[in-house]
């Protein structure tokens, strides 16, 4: 009897010497953590939505001359509810910000948001305008940055395949969305449309804001 | 009627005082409207300065009597030093051509109220809604004046002289923090909330803020009449802004009877990048890129639009060379754009990706070309004041250029146009979905100020590059496209014949590509410290593949910004008649009608 390398506690079956050559003793995730992350990072399928210029080169990139059908990223999925990863192909504009949330939110887990190019990442050339949400990473957590204005389409497949390795790296023991409480099932409110967006967790942030402006005022009326 | 356009004499060249329609118009409203309109007395200010109470009837006169029956561009001006705002009409003439008529109408900045066009000109619809969004000037007498690029709750009019938005550092670029010092600030830190946002001093959510999915309804007639004897109600259907055929953030909110479509409401804004706001920020030179990526599929056009005007003002002389080279890119642009507006209308139509992956090997050896000449394949940033940023590359994809795009031009897209028009133009399915749908009438495609395709496969011949010819196109020899059916098959067909013409006037362009070799490419006088020697307006119109791409360009003395920017976008305009387009024919249809005007969102939402 020797002992599992991985878990000294648990022992494992001696195999007999003419089997050697056919039977392997692996503790069981590590058996089925390539498998499953083969089986995910080679069916990638993107959510089916371009928001920007950087929307075009993602076209390119799937068709033929860069083809990510190449690594199972082709199958663009209309609706939320197929697709695997979301890729935030351009600007992000405060119109467009609680659709996006929502579209999000409607995502099954194990779920992936490529923020591709400048806009998405930070917004880009457009972030000093009074319109544009200065980079999808304040409402969504983002996996992937790609810069470029727009990221050419082999960036882009730099950028898919990052995301490969990192699915690579992950194990159905440590995954977080096969257990209760899981921080990546969390449903991000969507942000609603004031006079400006609101980011309803920073509700009280702009509270208290409104309450220094009226304690200036009085202050002022005071003096 | 194409021959009445050739031999209009131009604006300037002309010789007798009436023998310029324009002039003649001017004269006769001035005499006909004395004390309701005068010359505008600004230096370099063309046109006429009209009453608020007498713009309505001096338009009829314009449309009616005087043949300027083409409503081209709105815009919406802060006169902040005057406290005044103003409303610029361009209006032309589709018959004559040549140039346009300029009113400018101004009213008190507090009380802003100018009678609405939309009666006499339908196609001023979305651009007075945009101007009350953008600059709160209301409209009187607008069938439905609500914001159209913010919502309705956005606090405040942005592109006001004195509105600031959150990450607000100064009026005029280049910024104290990143020059000289080049201590860069980050925006965010400065910010009570970390983010691009700012609200209202004293502003307390009350938790009943605008609700996107539901208010944006409110302006949709929501009709419940039954049909007599049947208890039927029209159905709301909202496409968009995420949905696979909208071609990006657009969204159509449609009234159905049945299948049938009898109402259709464009919601747009979920591209809105303020362009125009970070425009007046910039210095002349930095908008160049910007303009990149308005229509991002045509960059090169876009900006030859926009140095046009800038040209204008500062009275910059182009070099030879840099013109051909210039035509040469704006052509090839429209080319790359019809490919793929055509692929992009084709998988409407249910040809699932085939013909688009057809094209999509030109376009890339296009844009392989962009990539050598100006170093990026879309956004390529290559005009400047006077010429082009670089001259051509000695070679693309290992071969000499000359050489590649003698292969390109009379070989290989000749070859892709014939194999498509092989493949789709007698196609059964293609010719049943698209023919006599979404007819406009030539009446109505003037009414509603379309432009480019959409305007000429209507009939009406009517192409800025005849009609007031910029850059070289005068001494080019090449027709205007024109098909008369006004349907989704013609405008399919005219974009066919429009790439063809573009060969046509490349084929030209290329000897004179070889016989300027080696000559400069750019003007003489500064591009990045440049101050404009006069006050003054201007407007640079070109014929971009959407349609007709103008620039509003004002300027003070020694100012190194534009005072005004201001972008009459193809694709924005073209939608006023979607509407009227889509009515009677079934939902399925609206897909395909839309993919038939071309838009792309970057420029519709600017
Ligand atoms: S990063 Fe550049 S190319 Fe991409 S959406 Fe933004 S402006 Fe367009």
């Amino acid at each position: 009897m020797t002992t599992s390398p991985t878990d000294p506690g648990t022992p494992t079956p001696e195999v007999p010497e003419e089997l050697r050559n056919n039977v392997a003793i692996t503790p069981l995730a590590k058996l089925l953590d390539p498998i499953y992350n083969w089986s995910r990072r080679n069916s990638l399928w993107p959510l089916g939505f371009g928001l920007a210029c950087c929307a075009i080169e993602m076209i390119c990139a799937a068709s033929s001359r860069y083809d990510f059908a190449r690594f199972g990223m082709e199958v663009f999925r209309a609706t939320p509810r197929q697709a695997d990863v979301m890729i935030i192909s351009g600007t992000v504009t405060k119109k467009m910000v609680p659709t996006i949330v929502r579209l999000y939110n409607q995502m099954a887990e194990p779920r992936y948001v490529i923020s591709m190019g400048a806009c998405a990442s930070g917004g880009g050339p457009f972030k000093e305008g009074y319109s544009v949400v200065d980079g999808i990473d304040k409402f969504l957590p983002v996996d992937v940055y790609i810069p470029g204005c727009p990221p050419t389409p082999q960036a882009l497949l730099n950028g898919m395949i990052a995301m490969q390795e990192k699915i690579d790296n992950q194990s159905i023991a440590s995954a977080p969305w096969y257990r209760k409480g899981d921080p990546t099932a969390e449903v991000v409110p969507v942000p609603v449309l004031g006079p400006d967006l609101v980011d309803v967790r920073q509700l009280d942030v702009i509270k208290e804001e409104a309450a220094k402006v009226e304690a200036e005022v009085e202050t002022a009326v005071n003096a | 009627m194409t021959e009445s356009i050739l031999n209009t004499p131009q604006a300037g060249s002309a010789a007798g005082i009436y023998e310029n329609p324009v002039d003649e118009a001017i004269a006769i409203l001035k005499e006909r409207y004395p004390g309701a309109v005068a010359d505008d007395p600004r230096d370099n200010y063309s046109g006429l300065v009209v009453n608020a109470g007498s713009i309505v009837e001096v338009a009829q006169a314009l449309r009616d009597d005087l043949g300027f029956n083409y409503l081209s561009s709105v815009t919406g001006v802060d006169l902040i030093e005057d406290n005044k705002l103003e409303v610029v009409y361009h209006a032309y003439s589709i018959e004559k051509g040549g140039s346009a008529v300029v009113l400018h109408v101004q009213v008190d900045r507090d009380d802003p109220v100018v009678p609405s066009l939309v009666p006499i000109f339908p196609g001023a619809n979305f651009q007075e809604r945009e101007a009350w969004d953008m600059m709160g000037i209301r409209f009187d007498g607008h069938p439905d004046l609500r914001r159209i690029l913010t919502w309705d709750e956005f606090h405040g009019h942005p592109l006001r002289k004195d509105w600031h938005e959150p990450f607000y550092e100064a009026d005029h670029k280049p910024f104290g923090s990143r020059w000289p010092g080049g201590s860069v600030r980050r925006a965010e830190e400065h910010n009570p909330f970390g983010k691009n946002v700012q609200y209202p001093p004293g502003w307390v959510p009350t938790g009943e803020e605008y609700e996107v999915e539901t208010n944006m309804y409110e302006g949709v007639t929501v009709s419940r009449e039954a049909t007599p004897g049947l208890k039927t109600d029209k159905v709301i259907v909202n496409m968009g802004p995420q949905h696979p055929s909208t071609h990006g953030v657009f969204r159509m909110v449609v009234t159905l009877d049945g299948e049938t479509i009898v109402g259709l409401k464009p919601v747009m804004g979920y591209l809105h990048r303020n362009h125009e706001k970070i425009g007046e920020r910039n210095t002349f030179i930095q908008n160049i890129p910007y303009t990149d990526r308005l229509d991002y599929i045509s960059s090169m056009s876009n900006n030859h639009g926009y140095v046009l005007a800038v040209e204008k003002l500062m009275g910059a002389e182009v070099t030879e060379r840099a013109e051909w080279i210039r035509i040469l890119m704006v052509e090839l642009t429209r080319i790359v754009n019809h490919l793929w507006a055509l692929g992009f209308l084709l998988n409407d139509l249910g040809a699932m990706q085939t013909p688009m992956l057809y094209f999509y090997i030109e376009r890339e050896l296009i844009l392989d070309f962009f990539e050598a000449a100006a170093g990026s394949r879309m956004m390529c940033n290559y005009m400047r004041f006077g010429g082009v940023a670089y001259d051509l590359p000695d070679d693309v994809r290992g071969q000499p250029t000359m050489q590649f795009l003698h292969d390109l031009i009379y070989d290989r897209i000749p070859k892709a146009l014939e194999q498509g028009d092989g493949l789709m133009t007698g196609n059964e399915i293609l010719r049943n979905r698209s023919i006599g749908v979404g007819y406009l009438s030539p009446e109505d495609a003037i009414a509603y100020s379309t432009a480019g395709p959409v305007l000429r496969a209507s009939g009406i011949p009517y192409d800025v590059r005849r009609a007031e010819p910029y850059s070289y196109y005068e001494h080019l020899d090449f027709d205007v496209a024109v098909r008369y059916n006004g349907d989704i098959y013609d405008r399919f067909r005219i974009r066919m014949d429009e790439m063809r013409q573009s060969l046509r006037i490349i084929e030209q362009v290329l000897p004179h590509l070889k016989a300027t070799e080696g000559q400069p490419v750019v003007g003489s006088k500064p591009q990045y410290a440049l101050r404009m020697p006069a006050n003054g307006e201007a407007y640079g119109r070109v014929e971009n593949p959407k349609g007709e791409l103008g620039y509003y360009v004002t300027a003070k003395r020694r100012s190194s910004n534009p005072e005004r920017y201001h972008v009459r976008a193809p694709s924005f305009i073209n939608l006023t008649a979607l509407e009227k387009m889509t009515v009677g024919h079934k939902v399925a249809d609206s897909v395909a009608i839309l993919g038939s005007i071309d838009i792309v969102l970057g420029e519709v939402d600017r």
